[in-house]
């Protein structure tokens, strides 16, 4: 097991030469940048870890002249604020990170989908932006982003839910295939990336895929920007390098008291103290978009389960049965039990509907409700049941 | 070719072609639920989940392209423990009281059920958590909420098939739901009651609102005489709810078991579709007359046909500025209506309050019209009670009637002589057919100029139809029509009927007489026909139509003896003072939402 240890990194938030930084990338060819992308190992950072460049190249390879590129900025999962932060300190690296990504696969168009939540932000992003076309149109390159406001769902985070939502119309996950690379939004070949990534690209593309990849480990290269909330001296944003422990993690941020991180928000997994110190916090251990939250002795799991439970069942659309239902199902299920008007055994039922609903559902949120679900219940069987 | 296993065995399928699909050419059946032939790819009930090598998740065989190379199973443990969680999951949202269910026998999730999810069900019962509704605010169906299963079939029926989204989905996760505009009662949106939908749903949660009991009541009053006209789409269709395959004509036994029922007088809608025929083109000719010759520019042109009820509310919301276009004939059902309240109990020496007018229709459309205000011109209400096709089956199930055995009947007199004319009024298409054999007889003296009288370029099933015929050698009296081409269009089902009006709104279409059916099909595919329903169904009964009409002696509908009869003794002649009043309706503007 590679341990980096924790190492706090300043690469996201600094201050660059966006113009420098953009007439390198564009100086480069698109086979270029999707092999320096496919070198640096980058994978997604929205939480699904998709590899970018496989994501840049299949989308490269489509026929279809008509391309997009978009933004995920519809940061949703509970205990996540990076993109906020990130659109708010340095949305030049992100647009620029769509004009290389546009250059990669072939687009001309960029759409950013932003939470509907960070309105606010807008006024002060429409600025940025338009100097960000002015700057690209004195490089000489032809690139036009528009942003787009979701309106509070969940389930708009999902990249074909996204489309919908984008395209007007009500935000459910489509069936796969067709994947976005080549049916995505106005059913055009699209490049959908987070936020961050685009920022981690641009980051790649100033300071190259070799040095890159001296941060982080094999399977999770780099460093990524973390958001840390719960029981915790300072909550926050902070940019680590990956491939340090739950343990190390939690020796920073933990108040002394932590028995249980929850890694990757409501759909993440749920790591208690005995397991901190063999747990990985990347691709190859307990992978996380950024939402790192701590939990000391005095909360209660049932009500940590519960809370989540609530949200799925909200806000899953509604559309597969397994999420649906199965959502509605697990919240009763740990009421029931709770009141003791349901056997303890009972639970066990749960946990196979957890595992039907991981590999029946339509989509990553149906799939996720489960690692939640499974590893609190399987932790912290005595605080759900007493 | 494309080329995968299924269950270790070859298949080789074109492009495109759905893991479901390619399992059926095998003859491996996977259940579904929330696919329906007739609709786009939902992929969202999960019933059928296959197994694929290699792949991190179940997928589902509806909504998956075939893939070279691929290896499928459908039958794992995995999938059946999934599969049959998903079916408990749905049941744990449906209001299980299936032995006092309407679809009791006839429902997908029912046999979902048997199959797969016997014994005792794992999960809560989340039926009264939730404050469900039941909207009985339509005179045609009934929409149950607590038996909706999310499935979105309707949704998709209505907006595909139907072009009106009339329901759709609103609000998520848990409290996601099928609803209408603002949650309105479904009488007061634009539906237009076809009851593509309720043909659709699995499940009990959209049914038609039913009048068998009513009509039973009707038939063992002593006082009341009851009287029962048949829709030429019924004959075709009833035997499917009657252990026929889909095809078969049954219009003698269904003679037979109506009098067996108990109705006093058997009578048939043929009739007054050929008297809707000799209405509806006398009306035609009279406009083009007006507008070709007179120079009249209050005449509406294309004129459009007015039988189809679910049409008729669909333009009433939707182009209500088209409403001077439609004919004013009433729909061949409540001419009847009409008509037995009034010429037959005087032929008949009855006293029309004791009349009770019954359809059979292959509509519930046809429930909200008979209700319609104008129709009452006989001083009563025309049409009393409306049945389906599939009503008249259950209760020919109830009286034990045993429908296969049993001798064919002829129908009886007045008003049950037809003509192959009318006959076709089921099939899209057909209302033109019926109506060019007669105005051109009429016109020019002769029979239309096609072989044995099918009319062939109006018939099929093609969303959108047209034809033009050459009028030439026109008798005295129509001599202003010589040479003059007239132009047809027919279109079936309410999103061709779309397609049709906006092309007519944007001046690309120069018909003089459109014909229009509110259902896919015609009324062989009426929201009151037998479930289930599909193309391949819909074709079948449409060829069974098509021969009903070979077999007739008589095809024209000016040649019925009952309707030059009727002219002779009650109307006058068509478009009389006498017919405006009985037989010509209006129509109202609707809102559109």
């Amino acid at each position: 097991m590679e341990n980096k240890g924790l190492n706090k990194v300043g690469l996201i938030f600094e201050k660059i030469d966006n113009h420098e930084v953009l007439a390198k990338g564009f100086k480069m060819t698109r086979e270029e940048i999707i092999q320096e992308m496919l070198d640096s190992g980058l994978k997604g950072r929205g939480g699904a870890g998709f590899p970018t460049g496989m994501k840049w190249k299949f989308t490269a390879a489509e026929k279809n002249p008509d391309k997009y590129i978009v933004c995920n900025a519809d940061e949703g999962e509970p205990g996540t604020f990076k993109d906020r932060e990130i659109l708010d300190r340095v949305s030049n690296k992100v647009h620029g990170g769509m004009a290389i990504a546009g250059k990669a696969i072939g687009a001309k168009k960029g759409i950013v989908y932003l939470r509907g939540e960070y309105r606010y932000l807008l006024p002060k992003l429409m600025i940025e932006l338009d100097a960000f076309h002015k700057m690209i149109k004195e490089i000489g390159y032809d690139f036009k982003i528009e942003y787009r406001m979701g309106s509070g769902a969940y389930i708009c985070g999902e990249e074909s839910a996204l489309f919908e939502s984008i395209e007007g119309k009500r935000g459910e996950p489509r069936n796969k295939p067709p994947y976005p690379t080549v049916s995505g939004v106005f059913g055009k070949p699209t490049s959908i990336n987070n936020v961050e990534t685009l920022v981690t690209a641009m980051m790649i593309i100033q300071h190259g895929a070799k040095n890159f990849i001296q941060y982080g480990t094999k399977d999770s290269r780099g460093s990524k920007v973390f958001s840390v909330s719960g029981d915790t001296p300072s909550p926050g944003i902070f940019e680590l390098e990956l491939g340090m422990t739950v343990q190390q993690f939690v020796n920073e941020f933990g108040d002394g008291d932590t028995k249980a991180v929850q890694v990757g928000g409501a759909s993440g997994f749920c790591v208690p103290r005995k397991k901190f110190a063999e747990t990985i916090i990347g691709f190859e251990g307990v992978p996380t978009g950024g939402s790192m939250k701590l939990f000391n002795s005095s909360r209660s799991m049932y009500n940590v389960l519960h809370n989540y439970l609530e949200f799925f069942t909200e806000e899953s659309c509604g559309q597969c049965t397994p999420c649906r239902v199965g959502c509605q199902q697990l919240l009763k299920g740990v009421e029931k039990v709770k009141k003791g008007e349901a056997k303890s055994t009972y639970l066990n039922e749960l946990m196979k509907l957890a595992d039907t609903m991981k590999i029946a559902a339509k989509c990553g949120l149906g799939q996720s409700v489960g690692n939640a679900f499974k590893s609190i219940v399987g932790n912290f069987k005595e605080e759900i049941i007493y | 070719m494309i080329n995968l296993l299924i269950n270790d065995q070859k298949v080789s399928v074109l492009e495109g072609t759905t893991v479901l699909a390619a399992a059926k050419k095998l003859k491996i059946n996977i259940p579904t639920l929330c696919n329906h032939d007739d609709l786009c790819v939902a992929g969202n009930c999960r019933v059928c989940i296959v197994e694929q090598k290699g792949a991190r998740t179940l997928i589902a065989s509806c909504a998956t392209p075939a893939a070279e190379g691929m290896e499928i199973h459908t039958n794992t443990l995995k999938v059946r423990n999934a599969r049959k969680h998903i079916v408990e999951l749905l049941l744990s949202e449906h209001r299980s009281d299936c032995t006092k269910c309407y679809k009791n026998q006839n429902c997908e999730l029912q046999k979902l059920a048997n199959d797969f999810a016997f014994g005792d069900h794992v999960f809560l019962d989340l039926v009264e958590d939730k404050k469900y509704n039941i909207d009985r605010s339509s005179p045609s169906f009934i929409k149950d909420d607590s038996k909706c299963i999310r499935c979105q079939r309707c949704v998709r029926t209505c907006s595909e098939l139907q072009s009106i989204a009339a329901i759709a989905v609103a609000n998520k996760g848990a409290h996601q739901k099928i609803s209408s505009f603002h949650d309105r009662p479904m009488s007061q949106v634009v539906c237009s009651n076809c009851g593509q939908c309720v043909n659709r749903c699995p499940t009990g949660a959209l049914v038609e609102k039913t009048a068998i009991d009513q009509v039973w009541d009707a038939i063992y009053d002593p006082d009341k005489h009851v009287v029962v006209q048949t829709a030429p789409a019924v004959r075709v269709a009833l035997g499917e709810d009657l252990g026929y395959d889909p095809g078969e004509r049954v219009t003698g036994k269904m003679v037979n078991a109506l009098r067996q029922l108990g109705f006093n007088s058997v009578l048939d809608t043929d009739f007054s579709a050929d008297l809707t025929i000799m209405e509806e083109g006398t009306e035609l000719l009279v406009r083009l007359k007006k507008a070709l010759v007179d120079g009249d520019k209050q005449i509406s042109l294309p004129m459009f046909t007015s039988c189809s009820p679910g049409w008729i509310k669909f333009i009433e919301h939707k182009y209500p500025e088209y409403l001077p276009n439609l004919s004013t004939c009433k729909s061949p059902q409540q001419m009847f209506g009409a008509l037995a309240k009034t010429y037959y109990a005087s032929k008949r020496n009855i006293d029309p309050s004791k009349i009770v007018s019954v359809s059979i229709m292959p509509c519930i459309a046809k429930k909200f019209e008979a209700d319609r205000p104008e129709m009452r011109a006989s001083g009563y209400k025309d049409v009393d009670f409306v049945l389906t096709t599939r009503e008249l089956a259950v209760m020919i199930k109830q009286a034990g009637i045993d429908f296969r055995n049993i001798e064919e009947a002829k129908y009886d007199s007045i008003m049950g002589d037809s003509t192959g004319a009318a006959v076709i009024f089921g099939a899209t298409g057909g209302v033109m057919e019926a109506a060019l054999r007669t105005a051109y007889e009429i016109v020019t003296g002769r029979e239309v100029p096609f072989g044995n009288l099918n009319i062939t370029p109006v018939r099929g099933m093609d969303g959108v139809k047209e034809a033009s015929i050459k009028i030439e050698g026109c008798v005295d009296a129509w001599k202003f029509l010589e040479g003059a081409e007239l132009k047809v269009a027919i279109a079936h089902g309410l999103a061709n009927a779309n397609k049709l009006m906006k092309m007519v709104k944007d001046g690309k279409a120069t018909y003089h007489f459109i014909e229009i059916m509110g259902c896919p099909g015609g009324c062989i595919g009426g929201g009151g026909q037998p479930i289930p329903t599909s193309l391949a169904i819909r074709q079948k009964r449409m060829k069974a139509i098509y021969s009903e009409d070979e077999h007739m002696t008589l095809r024209k509908s000016h040649e019925n003896p009952e309707v030059i009869a009727i002219y002779k003794e009650f109307l006058d002649q068509p478009n009389s003072h006498k017919s405006h009043e009985l037989l010509h309706t209006h129509y109202v503007e609707r809102e559109n939402y």
